[in-house]
């Protein structure tokens, strides 16, 4: 019954998707938060930039964007990601889409954790003589972030299954090998299925996992 | 306890106006606190005695008029305005402890990255202030493992790590349960008797009695009587504080 997946690395596959969905998660935490930090702070010129940042990105289509990294940044602009052969150029390329993407979610997720933080926290934190980078550091981001698994973890499951628009610009992740086996094989069904199966794989226990975590570091007050 | 004679002014305020939209919260305030001295400020609520202590730290911005702390006016923002903030030590109302951190991460933190203190003699003055203010057994607790005033004394023990110049006490003892106030107060009446200068708004008019050297009475956003604590109680000369008295003290 199996037999048709002879000749297809199907694990490969998967494990493009999870490298795109790590290094996109990881880059995106790290711009996201940066923006939520510019959309709290004192800054006008960083707070009008977070916001525009935020609100024209998670409104255009994944991808929109995906194709823009390919045709606009690297083919018109020549921008390649520091590699020379195609599948690296394209996989980097798709994770600096994915990141720019999911980032504004990511930056919005941390900013209601940063409303959660009670106003006093600040207000004793800047009056030990933290400076606003450090009240931000040290004192509210630690907080906000516990306040918030369970909705990054919502983000890490979108940006799973968003890992396949990478396909667009050819990347070789899951839902690229998909479409080569529903072309060549007459199981339209059963593929569907498995890599259905591969996603949910890797989403469900993330979620499990992430909120248990949510639980565990929770701030008592 | 009098007045101490001849003290240098550490903290002026020279005709502060502060609005919150059309409320006209801070009228005109002149106010001189002596180094050493303990200055109580009593009024009924919405006197404007809240902002009137946090504005001494720039946590509430003052419309008009200035402030000195030490003889330097209040900085407006930044590095500057953070080390006032260092040497302005605060205790609010609900505590504010900071809820990630244990009571000793609490104690040490500003000694650490504010003070730059290393970690290992951060924590020696944290556990002696800590046991000064009777929480030493406390120590490795989150804040909400704690009664609320273990928390308050713990937020004294915060303040007093930074070795402040003068402590800001905004209403400390407002959000604790009456069994607890009084293990609060005696911390601060000992801060008192080693010569902490400090501003304290309270209800508590036995401390006021007790350890103050001069009572602020504010009403309406303005400093209506400013006299000594035996003066205040026993012969109040505005109506405002006669009223205020009366109905605080005959029930």
């Amino acid at each position: 019954m199996f037999d048709f997946l002879q000749g297809y690395d199907l694990l490969g596959a998967f494990w493009v998707t999870v490298q795109l969905t790590v290094y996109s998660a990881i880059g995106s935490l790290v711009w996201g938060t940066l923006l939520a930090a510019m959309r709290v702070s004192p800054v006008p010129l960083m707070r009008g930039f977070g916001t525009v940042y935020v609100n024209i990105v998670r409104n255009i289509p994944l991808t929109v964007i995906i194709v823009f990294t390919s045709l606009g940044l690297f083919q018109t602009l020549g921008v390649s990601m520091g590699a020379d052969r195609f599948t690296t150029i394209n996989f980097r390329l798709a994770v600096l889409g994915l990141t720019a993407y999911t980032s504004a979610f990511v930056c919005e997720a941390v900013r209601s954790g940063i409303n959660t933080v009670p106003l006093g926290q600040v207000e004793a934190a800047r009056a030990i003589g933290l400076s606003f980078p450090q009240v931000l550091r040290i004192i509210v981001l630690p907080q906000a972030f516990r306040s918030v698994v369970g909705p990054l973890a919502n983000v890490l499951i979108a940006l799973t299954k968003n890992t396949t628009v990478a396909a667009a610009i050819g990347v070789a992740e899951a839902a690229l090998l998909m479409r080569e086996m529903i072309e060549n094989e007459a199981q339209l069904i059963l593929i569907s299925v498995i890599f259905a199966a591969g996603f949910i794989c890797l989403t469900l226990p993330t979620g499990l996992f992430l909120g248990w975590v949510a639980k565990k570091v929770a701030v008592k007050r | 306890m009098p007045v101490p004679e001849g003290g240098d002014a550490l903290v002026v305020l020279r005709g502060v106006d502060k609005h919150f939209g059309d409320l006209h919260v801070l009228q005109s305030i002149d106010l001189t606190i002596h180094r050493g001295e303990v200055v109580v400020v009593i009024g009924p609520s919405g006197s404007g005695k809240s902002t009137l202590c946090r504005a001494i730290n720039r946590l509430e911005t003052i419309d008009n008029g200035e402030i000195l702390v030490d003889g330097r006016p209040l900085p407006a923002e930044g590095r500057e305005l953070a080390a006032l903030r260092a040497d302005v030590g605060m205790v609010f109302q609900s505590f504010n402890l900071f809820a990630h951190k244990t009571v000793l991460g609490n104690v040490t933190l500003g000694q650490i990255k504010v003070r730059k203190k290393d970690r290992k003699a951060a924590e020696q003055r944290a556990r002696a202030l800590l046991d000064r203010v009777g929480v030493a057994s406390q120590a490795e607790k989150y804040p909400a493992q704690l009664s609320g005033g273990q928390q308050q004394r713990v937020a004294i023990a915060r303040a007093l790590a930074m070795d402040p110049k003068v402590m800001l006490f905004d209403e400390p003892t407002s959000a604790l349960d009456p069994e607890m106030i009084n293990e609060v107060l005696e911390v601060m009446q000992q801060l008192a008797r080693d010569g902490m200068t400090m501003v304290v708004v309270t209800h508590e008019m036995g401390f006021a009695r007790s350890a103050a050297n001069r009572v602020v009475f504010m009403a309406d956003g303005r400093v209506v009587e400013e006299t000594t604590p035996d003066e205040f109680f026993s012969n109040p000369r505005s109506d405002r504080a006669k009223d205020f008295l009366s109905k605080i003290l005959h029930h």
